[in-house]
């Protein structure tokens, strides 16, 4: 089975790319791949918990810890994060903080890269 | 042990969106990424400035006292301090009427390397060749 990393920039609400990268990890991951995701940018608010499922918005919390149960890792740019009021404290469990080179070393082991901008 | 090659190709204006500084942070990024790896392992990005993207490059941005931000002319020069290959696409500049002169270097921080102008075709030859695009 191979590694897929993915590299997600946009915004959970507003767009839908944060969805797919979500559906697109479960669906590798359930196929037996190596999943890591990386959020940078607007993508970061995906690691906010407490996230309150609205109808008209997209909601990320559950499916995301869904997949770390799974195994997936995700990690969320810290710098992104805290320009956007986002801290440690406030964070989904088990999702990673870490600077942009993670996303780089985990590309370098990777069968398979996506990188999902942020427009 | 090997190496990868990763081309961050940078179409988006700057300012715009964060998109193009994003580029250039996560491609000067390879300078710690060894710190992640094993021995002899490394990530060899290039960085590729295409259509409105070139406009990064300008010099003399005045970012800070615009819009209280670092300029991206900053994450342009510190990409070629850090020794980063950033290939500028020839067609673009002449069609936008940019010379070479209004281009950022990083000649006073004490910078070997200089923007790269080179026709499309060697940019599209390093996208083919690359392991990895990642597109900004």
């Amino acid at each position: 089975m191979g590694i897929l990393t993915i590299g997600c920039f946009s915004s959970l609400v507003g767009s839908k790319s944060l969805d797919f990268t979500l559906k697109l990890a479960n669906a590798a991951v359930d196929k037996g791949h190596k999943v890591n995701i990386w959020l940078s940018g607007n993508a970061t608010v995906l690691g906010k918990n407490h996230q309150k499922h609205l109808k008209d918005y997209s909601t990320g919390e559950k499916p995301v810890m869904a997949l770390l149960e799974k195994g997936v890792e995700v990690c969320e740019c810290e710098a992104c994060a805290l320009a956007r009021g986002i801290t440690k404290p406030d964070a989904i469990p088990g999702i990673q903080w870490n600077a942009m080179h993670w996303y780089l070393a985990k590309i370098y082991s990777s069968d398979r890269v996506l990188h999902i901008g942020g427009e | 042990m090997s190496d990868i090659t990763c081309a961050f190709v940078i179409q988006r204006p700057p300012y715009k969106s964060e998109t193009s500084t994003l580029g250039f942070t996560h491609a000067i990024s390879y300078q710690v990424v060894e710190m992640l790896l094993e021995d002899g392992q490394n990530v060899i990005p290039t960085v590729c400035m295409l259509g409105e993207g070139i406009l990064n490059l300008i010099k003399d941005q005045k970012a800070m006292e615009n819009y209280g931000v670092t300029s991206i002319e900053s994450h342009g020069k510190n990409g070629l301090l850090v020794d980063l290959d950033i290939l500028v696409c020839k067609e673009d500049l002449d069609g936008f009427g940019i010379s070479e002169d209004r281009l950022l270097d990083a000649e006073e921080m004490g910078a070997d390397k200089k923007l790269q102008i080179v026709p499309y075709a060697e940019i599209q030859k390093v996208m083919e060749s690359s392991n990895h695009l990642l597109f900004f």
